[in-house]
C-alpha cells in the first residue's frame, strides 16, 4: 500500500470516507474509494493520488474502484475529475469500470468538451498605456458628445424648416411628464429651501435689527440661483433619469434599431420631443419654484419675525428686479436643454443589457448635475461681468 | 466584420437570389446576428461590400439619402419583436406608413388592420405589446415589417422562444410571404426544423474559424457535405470531427 487517507466524523469519531491507493506489479495504480463521499464532511484532497500518478515512472493505467462506496455527491466528482484530468495530461489510461454508473456518466459529461486554454487573460497594461487609453477614451467621449449635440442641432433646424418628424402625442406626453407631474416635488423642495433660506438669514439679520431684509435675501436668492438650480437638480433626477432609462431600454430591446431600419431618425423621433418639452417646461417650473420659495420665506417672516405678509411682499417687490427673474429663467432654460441632451444621449448611446441601462441612468444623473453646476458657474461669472 | 479589434467573421462571400428563403445558420456566437446587422445597414463592415440588386454601389458606399431609400425596401423582424412599447399594435404598424405619408389617416388605419389580419392578429389593433404573448409579439413585428410592402425581409431568429406549434405556424407564414408576395427572405436561425422546412439556400457560419464553412440548400448540405462540422450541426450530432 502506498497511501491511505481516512476522514472521520469530528463529533462521533465514526470513519466516514476511505481512500487507498497502491501500485501493482503490472504498472496499474489502484485507487479505492469507500465510505460516504459527500461534501461538508472533510473529504481527502486529491494531491496524494495526483503526486503518485505524476511520480516517474508514470503508472500505465489508473484503476478507479468504488465497490465499498456508501454514498456520493459532487465531492466525489471533483476528486475524480482532478485524477482524470491529470491522467489525460500525462497520457495515462483511466479504467472507470469500477465507478457507479451515474458517476461514469457525469464524468463523461464533464470531460466531453476539452477546456479552452486559449482564454484571454487581461494582462495589466503599463502606466503610460493606461494614461493613453484614458486620454483616447476621453477624446472619443467628447467627440461623441459633440456629434450628438450637432445631430440634435440639425434636428432642431429640421423642426424649424418643417422637416423633422415626431408624433405630437409623444411631445404632449413629455410635456406632461416634465411639467404637471413634476409640480409636487418642485413645490415641496423649493418651499423648504425658501424656509431654510429665511431661517438662516433671520438668525443673522435679527442681530442688526435688519430682519426685513430676509425678503431681499429670499427673493434675490431664489430668483437668481436657488430656484433654477434646485429645479434643475430635481428634473435631472426625475425626468432626465426617466429619459435615459426609457431610451436605454428601447436600445436594449432593439426598438431604436427598428426605427433606424424604417428610416425614421431616432434623433427626430425620440430626442426632439423630449428636448423641446424639457426646455419649454423648465422656465415655467422655475417660475413656479420662485413663487413657492418666496412663499416659504413669507411663512417664516410672518411667523417668526413679526413681518406682515403685505410688508414682506412689498419689500420683495422693491428688492427683486426683472433682471433677476429673467436671469433665473434663462438659467433654467439652459438647464432644461442640458438635462434633456444628457439624458437622451446617455440613453441612446447605452449598451444592450439590463446593467447597461442602470449604468446609463447613473451616468445621466451624475453628468446632468455636474453640467448644471458648471453652467451655473459660467452664467454667474458672465452675469457679474455684464453687471446683470 | 469586427467590433473594434475583435474580428467576428472574415472572408465571407455569398449571394442571395431573388424570391428565395435564404438561411444564415450557425451556432451561438458564430456571428449570425452581427452579419444581419451589417446586411440591414445598422453596422458598417470593417472591410468589404454589401451589394443589393438595383443599386449602383455598395450599401455603405452610397450616399445616405440613397441608402435610406434602399432601407425602405427592407422589412426587418427583430429577435424580440422590438415593438415600440408605448404604442398599440396598430400604431406600431401605422408609424412607417405615416412617416412616408403613403396614405391618408383612414387608409393607414385600414392598412394596419389588414397587416395585422395577415399575421392572424385581427382585432388586436388596440392592444399594447406588453399585453400579448411572445408568439403574438413576433407576428405583430412581422406585420410591422410588412407595413411598407418591402422587397426583402430579414428575420432574426423568428422561432426563438416559441413553442414548436407556434414556431411551425410562423414558418408557414414565412413560406406564405414568399409565395404570395414574391419577397426575398433572409432568415437568421439555428432551429433545424425551420431550416429544413423553409430554407431554399443557406450559409453556415462557424464561430471557431470565423467564416462560412458551407453554403447551399440545407437538405443538400446534409446529404452531400463531407465536412463533419456541417454534418454535426445539421444532425445535432456531438461529433464535430475536431477529435
Amino acid at each position: 500500500m502506498i497511501g491511505q487517507e481516512v476522514a472521520e466524523d469530528g463529533t462521533s469519531g465514526v470513519q466516514r470516507v476511505n481512500l487507498e491507493y497502491a501500485r501493482r506489479p503490472d504498472g496499474t495504480l489502484h485507487v479505492a474509494l469507500g465510505g460516504e463521499w459527500k461534501l461538508g464532511g472533510g473529504l481527502p484532497a486529491p494531491q496524494g493520488v495526483l503526486e503518485e500518478i505524476a511520480r516517474p515512472p508514470h503508472p500505465q493505467r489508473v484503476m478507479l474502484e468504488t465497490s465499498v462506496l456508501a454514498g456520493w455527491d459532487s465531492g466525489l466528482l471533483t476528486f475524480l475529475l482532478a485524477v482524470v484530468s491529470r491522467c489525460t495530461e500525462l497520457g495515462v489510461e483511466v479504467d472507470r469500470h469500477g465507478l457507479p454508473e451515474g458517476v461514469k456518466q457525469l464524468l463523461a459529461l464533464a470531460t466531453a468538451v476539452p477546456a479552452r486554454h486559449a482564454r484571454r487573460r487581461a494582462t495589466p497594461k503599463p502606466f503610460l498605456a493606461r494614461v493613453g487609453d484614458a486620454a483616447i477614451g476621453w477624446r472619443n467621449g467628447w467627440r461623441d458628445t459633440l456629434a450628438f449635440i450637432g445631430e440634435a442641432f440639425v434636428s432642431l433646424l429640421g423642426l424649424l424648416t418643417g422637416k423633422a418628424r415626431f408624433r405630437r402625442s409623444d411631445l404632449l406626453r413629455a410635456l406632461q411628464d416634465c411639467g404637471a407631474q413634476s409640480l409636487g416635488i418642485v413645490a415641496l423642495i423649493n418651499l423648504l429651501v425658501g424656509i431654510i433660506l429665511a431661517f438662516v438669514g433671520a438668525i443673522e439679520l435679527r442681530n442688526f435689527g435688519a430682519q426685513i431684509y430676509v425678503a431681499h435675501l429670499v427673493g434675490i436668492g431664489m430668483l437668481r440661483d436657488i430656484a433654477p438650480i434646485m429645479t434643475g437638480i430635481i428634473v435631472t433626477g426625475r425626468t432626465g433619469a426617466s429619459f435615459t432609462a426609457e431610451l436605454a431600454t428601447m436600445e436594449a430591446n432593439q426598438e431604436i434599431d427598428a426605427l433606424k431600419t424604417l428610416g425614421i431618425p431616432p434623433m427626430d423621433f425620440l430626442v426632439l420631443p423630449r428636448l423641446l418639452a424639457l426646455s419649454l417646461m423648465m422656465p415655467l417650473l422655475c417660475l413656479y419654484a420662485d413663487l413657492v420659495g418666496i412663499t416659504g420665506g413669507l411663512v417664516v417672516s410672518a411667523s417668526m419675525l413679526g413681518i406682515s405678509p403685505v410688508q414682506y411682499l412689498e419689500e420683495t417687490k422693491r428688492a427683486v428686479g426683472l433682471n433677476h427673474l429673467f436671469l433665473g429663467l434663462f438659467m433654467s432654460f439652459v438647464f432644461g436643454v442640458l438635462v434633456a441632451l444628457t439624458g437622451c444621449m446617455r440613453g441612446i448611446r447605452s449598451g444592450r443589457s439590463a446593467s447597461a441601462v442602470g449604468e446609463a441612468t447613473t451616468s445621466a444623473v451624475v453628468t446632468g448635475i455636474v453640467n448644471i453646476v458648471v453652467a451655473t458657474a459660467i452664467i454667474t461669472v458672465i452675469s457679474y461681468v455684464l453687471g446683470i | 466584420m469586427a467590433y473594434g479589434d475583435s474580428v467576428v467573421i472574415q472572408d465571407l462571400n455569398f449571394s442571395v437570389n431573388e424570391r428565395e428563403i435564404f438561411i444564415i445558420m450557425g451556432g451561438s456566437g458564430s456571428g449570425k446576428s452581427t452579419l444581419l446587422r451589417h446586411l440591414i445597414g445598422l453596422q458598417e463592415p470593417a472591410r468589404g461590400t454589401i451589394l443589393y440588386q438595383g443599386t449602383s454601389s455598395g450599401l455603405w458606399e452610397m450616399a445616405p439619402p440613397e441608402r435610406e431609400r434602399l432601407l425602405r425596401r427592407f422589412g426587418v423582424l427583430y429577435q424580440g419583436g422590438a415593438l415600440w412599447s408605448s404604442m398599440t399594435l396598430a400604431e406600431n404598424v401605422a408609424l412607417p406608413l405615416q412617416e412616408y405619408a403613403i396614405a391618408d389617416a383612414e387608409e393607414i388605419s385600414e392598412l394596419s388592420s389588414l397587416k395585422l389580419a395577415l399575421v392572424g392578429l385581427a382585432g388586436f389593433e388596440d392592444y399594447y405589446p406588453s399585453e400579448i404573448s411572445g408568439g403574438m409579439t413576433k407576428r405583430a413585428g412581422l406585420a410591422r415589417a410588412m407595413a411598407l410592402d418591402p422587397d426583402i425581409f430579414f428575420f432574426d431568429e423568428p422561432s426563438a422562444g416559441l413553442d414548436p406549434i407556434t414556431s411551425r405556424r410562423l414558418d408557414d407564414l414565412i413560406l406564405d410571404l414568399r409565395d404570395s408576395l414574391g419577397a426575398t427572405i433572409v432568415v437568421v436561425t439555428h432551429e433545424l426544423a425551420s431550416i429544413f422546412t423553409i430554407g431554399d439556400n443557406s450559409v453556415l457560419l462557424d464561430g471557431e474559424s470565423k467564416t462560412a464553412i458551407a453554403s447551399g440548400n440545407p437538405k443538400q448540405l446534409l446529404a452531400e457535405s463531407s465536412d463533419p462540422r456541417v454534418h454535426a450541426f445539421l444532425t445535432r450530432s456531438r461529433e464535430t470531427g475536431r477529435g
